[in-house]
């Protein structure tokens, strides 16, 4: 049995796919057989954010359409021998997805893999809808802002009427919060929504947050997903974000601002 | 908080604005996205018929679903003109 996982949001450029890369590396690298899937037909980057953009041969539209086998259109990882990415189509519209093609692919998946994450497109539109129908459990990424909290709220009330699991009435999709581009320092001046402003909005439970880092450009600039930098702030948030997805109990880090001395706190630390 | 900016003005955060005005419309789109979507045609056809006898501004007529427990109620909202 395998479980799907829609990494979502509504809004655009909050972090889908550096978080999809990082959470399917994540679950690779704790020994779970996993594949990546890329749902933005048209607009494919996640190749580009694990850096295989020059391996991709076959695609998912190519194994919809039956022009490609599952096994030549997967690339295996560089860096994590259980990780497999399902690139998208670069060159098809976006009604390339059909109902019955993702199914059968996503069922053939579900026999060699344990976890299937799926990338969404940004929008609401045909591609975001196939991505979250099948879920099992849709993790929404959300910047603390107010257009991103908005799409989200949007975003789940689609997961709570239009996902498969909804309309067969069957348990709901489990819900996960993902908050990213967290800056500690502007929470604790007012100047940016809090973790708990947000999670009182969106009443869904918190998989983790993501601070906002420098090390997250530098992962795609070498097209290396972020989890893989241990050393930084966004890697080991994402370590923990994966470890709570696989039921550890782990408190939040990087959320509090480091305390100050005495005369940074006096000064502001502006001086 | 530092020492100066204790000095500077006391305007409320536009964090806190952010929240009001994100629980406001939040709750206002999980309202709306509970109505079936034959709402707005009911409403529309509603303004043609009673356009008919009596001359109304579209923005007077009024249609909203409330769900109870094991009940839902159709309000409709009709203001008429002062004649």
């Amino acid at each position: 049995m395998s479980t799907i996982i829609t990494v979502t949001s509504g809004k655009g450029g909050v972090g889908k796919t550096t978080t999809s890369a990082s959470i399917a590396s994540g679950l690779a690298k704790a020994g779970h057989k996993t594949v990546v899937i890329d749902f933005d037909v048209g607009l494919r980057n996640l190749d580009l954010i694990m850096n295989c953009e020059r391996r991709v041969v076959y695609d998912f539209v190519n194994v919809i359409n039956n022009e490609a086998t599952l096994n030549q259109a997967l690339i295996k990882d560089k860096h994590c021998p259980d990780l497999y990415i399902l690139p998208a189509s670069q060159t098809r519209d976006k009604d390339a997805l059909t109902k019955e093609g993702v199914e059968r692919v996503l069922n053939e998946l579900g026999e060699r893999f344990e976890y299937i994450v799926c990338d969404s497109p940004a929008g609401i539109e045909h591609g975001a809808l196939m991505a979250l129908y099948y879920a099992d459990e849709a993790i929404v990424v959300t910047n603390p802002e107010v257009s991103s909290v908005r799409d989200s709220d949007r975003i789940l009330g689609i997961l709570q009427s239009k996902s498969r699991r909804a309309e067969l009435g069957l348990d709901p999709v489990k819900e996960h919060l993902l908050l990213t581009r967290y800056n500690p320092e502007r929470v604790e001046k007012g100047e940016m929504l809090a973790v708990n402003d947000v999670l009182d909005i969106l009443a869904i439970p918190l998989l983790g947050v993501i601070p906002e880092s420098k090390a997250v450009l530098t992962a795609s600039n070498q097209g290396v997903p972020v989890i893989h930098d241990v050393e930084s702030d966004a890697g080991q948030a994402y370590e923990d974000a994966v470890a709570r997805l696989l039921g550890e109990d782990r408190p939040l880090r990087f959320t509090e601002v480091e305390k100050k001395g005495f005369l940074k706190r006096v000064f502001g630390g502006r001086a | 908080m530092s020492f100066w900016d204790y000095f500077r003005s006391r305007k409320e955060s536009s964090a806190s604005i952010a929240k009001e005005r994100l629980q406001i419309i939040v709750a206002h789109e999980r309202n709306t996205r509970q109505q079936p979507d034959y709402l707005p045609a009911l409403q529309k056809e509603l303004i043609e018929v009673i356009s008919k006898y009596v001359p109304i501004d579209p923005n007077d007529v009024q249609v909203q679903l409330d769900k109870n427990d094991d009940c839902s109620v159709l309000e409709l909202n009709i203001t008429l003109p002062e004649s």
